[in-house]
């Protein structure tokens, strides 16, 4: 191999792994609500969007970066998480119907209307956040001055990257060590056992919606600095969060973190070697690919390797 | 003469655990077997074996000379094989008299005859005036009973009824007990799980026990009265409980 | 007594060009009965099977690509894609029931918006075949005027209907319902779900194809937007049938109805028709937190309803 296509490939490689990072933590608050509600969240992709309309605003107006807007989606997209399952996804899961995918359905109702409203509000435009290290990068001959291969390392995907890292660390510490993890956990293996041992089983999922929409709402802020922004990108993410739940096992954390890294590599590769314009065919490809041939997804996988020791 | 159904050295593993292990017995046509065990023995995963939900990661079950195990359910159920859950699921939306339709339908074409044997059904056992009942609305007794008039209109040699007695008043327990042998006096073969020691013990001509998904014993419901081994797994938990 | 309405409503419709209905209200008239037709193949498959699909614009898509491609391609009239449709989108469904079928409920569900969304960038790249993002183009309409295009689709629908009606009755229909209301308790009564799902999803797509066809005839234009499209296809199916009613006969016919002029409405109002998404999804939220089985459907809860604000 030359150092000319190994350089290519590293390269891509890299970015599908700092793509993969972003794509997880998008992944993981799906496949968390999933998990503990036993629904799909088909508005996934729209709470991402009104975070990612946050981030841009603050700093337009405020001149307030992207990354520290984290600190100020993600409280929000809580609370807007919170009032939809309370006031909208709570009522419908009492009233008796034929088709049980009426949550599902509802979900896309509410993506519709946050979708329309930022098309009214905000114009359909696309719109960058002009931050001024959009651009800038890292360069591996700069430390390496004899470097056979030159590869570089954009700034803001490397520390959209780090924080997406850095919260993923975070929820996990959260969901393991701390009280309120284990019941959403608890709630998310078996509700009746849960409900048993005392847990508040109808706050945690009102507060599992809300840390989901949270994440979401963080991981929008973090694309903010590397991603154009239009009011109809919600539907793409949450087809992306669905994949990636799907390839990673339902209501699989960690499979979350490996389906988003799988998915980030997947398409960066499509990019690279087939095509921009066929990322989105690799992804369905990919989907149908893991429902046919691994309809547990990569959890299966892990779960069988454990047993076999 | 070769029973009606053979379990032969049947393990079932989820995963690292064995919810059943090289488990063996047999079913002579016309009886009624009580399957038994304490809780978490493995009856029910043997009932979903049988009936195809599960495949046995170890062994063989035969039915009728032909091997069953491995096909789904509802080729299971098309050889003559019908069930109950233990956990009712009658169709909800659907009036008793439609649950029972849909299964009738197995065997006959038209409409007209599957409806004359739903309602033949519901008579026997007893819902014939709740035909027109909603079946999420009927009282547990009775969804029990839809339960069985539904695996009965599939017309099956053989029935499994998985608890069909839990849960029931005095009264709806003898009545159920006579569908029961009314069940077995038109000749169908009868596995059937339960709890109720009463009951098993009074119907049973003969008793597998079950204990950690081993088969611990076998025989008529005097010999399994007087197993000491039956005694402390099964009647000794009973008693404490 | 029961059987008489859909003679009635039939003879009514029929009639109906005869008194001298202006163009729009043809058009109207037209769109309204080319919804129930979707409508009611949706409905067989998601309110009675209880498969609720999300990518229905993939079977109304490739019908309409059906009597497209026939046309700018092999030069024939268009209207034999409605025939030819049955044919093509059954295959499709077939094909696709492979992957999707295994998986149920929702997740069934989002497997078919993925493969609407598929059917969409594959009509934008394989430009050779579908013209890409052009679409594709009748040069010559059959009719100038709409009284065709009308009797057309309304034999289209009471075709519809009365097939609908005849499964339903039959082994099928209980067959369908048992399935939706528990797959277990199906299977073990020997009904075979996967062939039972599998022909649902046929019936239901190659319905949807014919209107898919009908509509490239009618309105002489398609792009891989405007057919293939998530929102203005597959979820307008979806809330036409949870308008009306679910696994109702009647549901959609009242749910296009309501749906179109819906649309027809909001979008005449200058200002508003920025919004109509938001109002169609307001629609959809408040129908299904209080009317879930759509109007047909709660009818007597409706009834109820009106009933108590009458007497207090």
């Amino acid at each position: 191999m030359t150092s000319a296509l190994l350089e290519v490939l590293l390269q891509t490689l890299i970015s599908g792994i700092l793509l993969g990072g972003l794509y997880a933590l998008i992944g993981i608050g799906m496949t968390l609500i999933m998990g503990v509600m036993k629904i799909i969240n088909l508005a996934h992709g729209e709470l991402m969007m009104v975070a990612m309309y946050v981030a841009y605003w603050m700093f337009v107006l405020f001149h307030i970066d992207p990354y520290l807007s984290v600190l100020i989606a993600t409280p929000l997209l809580f609370f807007l998480g919170v009032g939809i399952q309370k006031f909208l996804i709570n009522p419908v899961l009492k009233v008796d119907s034929i088709l049980p995918e009426n949550q599902v359905i509802l979900t896309v109702g509410i993506g519709m209307v946050l979708a329309n409203l930022a098309t009214i509000f905000f114009t359909a435009d696309y719109r960058s956040t002009p931050v001024n290290y959009a651009t800038s990068a890292w360069y591996l001959s700069d430390y390496w001055r004899s470097s056979p291969i030159e590869l570089s390392l954009s700034v803001p995907w490397t520390v959209s990257f780090g924080f997406a890292l850095f919260i993923t660390v975070a929820l996990w510490f959260f969901l393991t060590k701390t009280d309120a993890g284990k019941s959403i956990r608890a709630t998310a293996q078996d509700m009746e056992t849960a409900l048993l041992m005392g847990v508040n089983v109808k706050l945690m999922r009102v507060v599992t919606f809300g840390i989901g929409s949270g994440l979401v709402g963080a991981a929008g802020c973090l694309f903010i600095p590397i991603y154009y922004l239009f009011p109809s990108l919600g539907g793409q993410f949450t087809l992306i969060a669905f994949v990636i739940t799907i390839l990673g096992g339902l209501g699989s954390t960690v499979g979350a973190i490996l389906g988003g890294l799988i998915l980030g590599i997947f398409e960066s590769m499509t990019a690279t070697y087939v095509g921009m314009g066929w990322a989105p065919v690799g992804r369905f490809a990919i989907f149908i690919a893991c429902l046919i041939f691994l309809p547990g997804g990569v959890a299966s996988l892990l779960r069988r390797k454990r047993l076999g020791k | 003469m070769t029973d009606l159904l053979e379990v032969r050295n049947v393990s079932m593993f989820f995963g690292g655990l064995a919810a059943l292990s090289d488990v063996s017995f047999g079913l002579r046509k016309g009886e009624i077997l009580g399957l038994i065990g304490p809780n978490g023995a493995g009856k029910t995963t043997m009932f979903n074996v049988v009936n195809g939900f599960y495949h046995p990661s170890r062994g063989e079950v035969f039915f009728k000379g032909g091997k069953i195990s491995g096909l789904r359910p509802h080729q299971v159920c098309k050889r003559g094989i019908g069930r109950t859950f233990q956990v009712v699921k009658p169709l909800q939306r659907m009036s008793a008299l439609d649950n029972v339709i849909a299964s009738a339908f197995l065997r006959v074409k038209g409409k007209g005859r599957a409806e004359e044997i739903a309602a033949e059904t519901m008579r026997f056992v007893g819902l014939y005036d709740d035909r027109n009942v909603i079946s999420k609305g009927l009282p547990l007794g009775k969804r029990k009973k839809l339960e069985i008039a539904r695996a009965l209109a599939t017309q099956p040699e053989l029935l499994l009824l998985d608890e069909s007695f839990a849960g029931l008043n005095s009264a709806e327990l003898d009545e159920s007990i006579g569908i029961i042998q009314k069940i077995k006096a038109r000749g169908i073969t009868i596995m059937i799980i339960e709890h109720h020691m009463k009951v098993i013990m009074s119907i049973s001509d003969r008793i597998v026990v079950l204990n950690y998904g081993e088969k611990i014993a076998e025989g008529s419901p005097l010999e399994i009265a007087h197993n000491p081994l039956v005694v402390e797994a099964y009647l000794g938990e009973e008693q404490s409980a | 007594m029961k059987r008489y309405p859909p003679f009635v409503a039939l003879a009514v419709l029929a009639v109906l060009p005869l008194v001298g209905l202006s163009t729009y209200t043809m058009h109207v008239l037209i769109l309204v009965i080319m919804w129930a037709v979707i409508g009611m193949a949706w409905n067989l498959l998601g309110g009675y099977c209880g498969q609720v699909s999300f990518g229905h614009a993939a079977f109304f898509g490739v019908g309409a690509y059906t009597a497209g491609i026939l046309y700018s391609k092999f030069d024939w009239s268009p209207w034999w894609g409605i025939p030819l449709s049955i044919a093509v989108v059954s295959v499709f469904s077939l094909v696709l029931g492979f992957i999707v079928l295994r998986l149920r409920g929702p997740f069934f569900a989002l497997a078919t918006l993925a493969s609407g969304e598929i059917m969409r960038v594959t009509a934008e790249n394989w430009v050779d075949f579908t013209g890409g993002t052009l679409g594709i183009l009748v040069q010559k309409r059959t009719w100038v005027g709409k009284t065709w295009y009308y009797y057309i689709i309304l034999l289209i629908a009471a075709g519809t209907f009365l097939l609908v009606k005849k499964l339903i009755e039959s082994k099928l229909g209980y067959y369908f319902v048992a399935i939706r209301e528990d797959q277990d308790a199906a299977e073990s009564l020997g009904i075979h779900t996967t062939l039972y799902k599998t022909v649902a999803l046929c019936l239901s797509g190659a319905l949807t194809g014919v209107a898919g066809a009908f509509y490239l005839n009618y309105m002489g234009y398609i792009d891989p937007f405007v057919v293939f499209g998530l929102h203005d296809i597959s979820i307008v199916t979806i809330m036409i049938v949870m308008v009306g009613g679910v696994a109702t006969y009647w549901g959609p016919f009242v749910g296009a109805v309501i749906m179109v002029l819906l649309a027809e409405w909001i979008r005449s109002i200058p200002g508003l028709g920025a919004a109509y998404q938001t109002l169609f999804g307001i629609l959809l939220i408040v129908i299904i937190i209080f009317l879930p089985n759509g109007i047909v459907g709660d009818f007597p809860k409706i009834k109820r309803l009106l009933g108590l604000q009458r007497t207090s």
